[in-house]
């Protein structure tokens, strides 16, 4: 699903990597986290994977796609075989819950009939039903990220990426979201979240992929945050 | 492509920025006025063009002595002189005119004015008034031709080109083609600046939503598609109001302006057909100078 080899990224303004030399594979349906200290390189990482940036070395494939060779005109096609949420929701604040996840669909060109099958049917598996017609100011921090959650996954992604999305949550609300992308990664979808949350990473048990200095430094299936991090 | 989809957007976007939106379509009206403006004075300088070749003659006046003594044109001077322009490939045909006939002209010429009562027969030379060949369009080689075979004859007073008398009022009408195309530059270029900055202006209110397009995988047309429709609307929409100004201007104030001269068939009238062709055009110039500058912003300012 996922594959770097040996992918570089120095930024201009900056003197070291922030990725060296990073190879890592994710298979189709994994749920990996992706953890280090700030500015290890994480977002880093997944904007690569969105071809938000090129590497400076390295080969970077997405299912079938080189990220890095392909074309610009192509890029479409590439994100649209991706979700992502963020930290800060990134919803837009004039549009209804509801429009805001049809609004990634009809950007990319699809029917209105499809629109009104499927906007309706996310917004259940989010557990949002009956929110279409509210703004996203009059919902909760955790709701705001679920409509986020709708509109990355309204498309059916084969891939989920996820950069601290629990970042501006309290605890509790963040196991709802982890919840969800666990619901989410059972339909088959393979789910790369970057975060800094010990409890999350250590209760779920799942792939850890750890940065440091750009560097991966741990690789490891089942795994905690680890200690004295 | 869904259609509805961009025009939501760009109705959203126009009317997001209501005073910007108006101060694009008022300026980009007004350098479409003045390139209409300036069209339509280039239609009137080359229909008045056209309408004084055709009449403009070259008059050969004839000596003191001859113009008394010939009133017919039947005497070897004069008759010699006109032989040698009835035969030259460049003279279309030429018009004796007497003491007596140049008398009647004038005084229709300057009727009611004192220098009619003044003048006499006498006073007055005979011509002959030579039509000439278009060659090219122009009747320059012909004029030239009969120049150098009149000038300096036994008989010949002057030789008279009428085209060099009427050549300034071309030179002015010439200029002020110039100053209202140079002023419609000026206005150009800072309609061209200020669609471009609406452009810019429009993407970064927007930056949240194109954020979330990129982010998606909306193609480049959806991302780009609703700014370029809001620059091409306005310049429409400016090049409509020019055509109403247009319009407005010569019903206002050319018609009453020319109202005299162009009676007399001084100039030739600038009719609403003109006017309404003129603004016709205007519409695709304003459309494609629009849409070329918000592509242009877009491509160089403006990541989308
Ligand atoms: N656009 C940029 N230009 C220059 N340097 C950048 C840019 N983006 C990130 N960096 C640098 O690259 C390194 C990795 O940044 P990155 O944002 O990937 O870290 P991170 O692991 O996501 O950090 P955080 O946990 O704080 O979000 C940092 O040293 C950062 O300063
Ligand atoms: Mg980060």
């Amino acid at each position: 699903m996922i594959r770097l080899e040996r992918v570089t990224k120095m930024y201009k303004t900056s003197t070291r990597p922030a990725l060296d030399r990073v190879s890592v594979e994710v298979d189709k349906g994994e749920f990996v986290f992706l953890i280090g200290p700030s500015g290890s390189g994480k977002s880093t990482f997944l904007r690569l994977l969105l071809r938000e940036d090129v590497p400076t070395r390295g080969n970077i494939f997405v299912t079938d796609l080189n990220v890095a060779k392909i074309p610009r005109r192509k890029v479409p096609r590439l994100r649209q075989r991706i979700g992502c949420v963020f930290q800060d929701f990134r919803l837009l604040s004039n549009k209804t819950v509801g429009e805001n996840v049809a609004f990634a669909l009809e950007v990319i060109g699809k029917s209105p009939t499809t629109v009104r099958k499927v906007v309706p049917e996310v917004l259940e598996l989010v557990g949002l039903d009956g929110k279409a017609d509210r703004m996203p100011h009059e919902l909760s921090g955790g709701e705001q990220q679920r409509v986020a959650i709708a509109r990355a996954f309204v498309n059916r992604p084969l891939l989920l990426l996820a950069d601290e999305p629990t970042g501006n949550l309290d605890p509790d609300t963040s196991q709802d979201i982890m919840l969800l992308l666990e619901r989410i990664n059972r339909t088959g979808t393979t789910v790369l979240m970057a975060t800094h949350d010990h409890s999350i990473v250590d209760s779920m048990r799942r792939r850890v992929v750890e940065l440091d200095l750009g560097r991966v430094v741990r690789d490891e299936a089942h795994a905690v945050y680890g200690v004295g991090r | 492509m869904r259609t509805d989809f961009v025009l939501r957007e760009v109705t959203t976007g126009l009317r997001r920025n209501v005073t910007m939106t108006a101060a694009m379509v008022l300026t980009t009206a007004i350098s479409l006025l003045m390139v209409g403006t300036g069209l339509l004075a280039v239609k009137t300088i080359d229909a008045t063009e056209s309408l004084y070749s055709d009449r403009l003659e070259v008059r050969v006046a004839l000596t003191q002595d001859v113009s008394v003594a010939d009133s017919d044109c039947s005497q070897p001077i004069c008759s010699g002189l006109l032989a040698v322009l009835e035969n030259s490939p460049l003279v279309a045909g030429v018009e004796y005119e007497n003491q007596e006939q140049a008398y009647q002209r004038f005084q229709e010429l300057f009727a009611g004015q004192s220098v009619a009562d003044l003048a006499r027969p006498q006073s007055l030379p005979a011509t002959l008034r030579v039509k000439l060949v278009e060659q090219n369009g122009s009747t320059e080689a012909g004029a030239s031709a009969v120049k150098q075979a009149m000038e300096g004859q036994v008989g010949v007073r002057t030789v008279i080109d009428q085209r060099d008398v009427v050549a300034k009022l071309f030179d002015f009408l010439g200029g002020v083609r110039n100053v209202t195309f140079a002023l419609a530059l000026v206005q150009a270029i800072a309609a061209l600046l200020l669609i471009s900055n609406t452009v810019q202006v429009s993407a970064y209110t927007r930056r949240t939503e194109v954020g979330v397009m990129r982010l998606v995988g909306a193609t480049r047309w959806y991302t780009q598609l609703p700014f370029l429709v809001e620059a091409v609307l306005t310049g429409v929409a400016g090049a409509v109001l020019a055509g109403v100004g247009l319009v407005v201007g010569k019903v206002a104030f050319i018609d009453s302006l020319l109202a005299g001269i162009a009676q007399n068939g001084v100039i030739p009238p600038v009719t609403l057909v003109d006017v309404l062709a003129v603004s016709a055009y205007l519409v695709p110039i304003g459309a494609v100078i629009a849409g070329v500058t918000g592509y242009v912003t877009l491509r160089l300012y403006v990541k989308v």
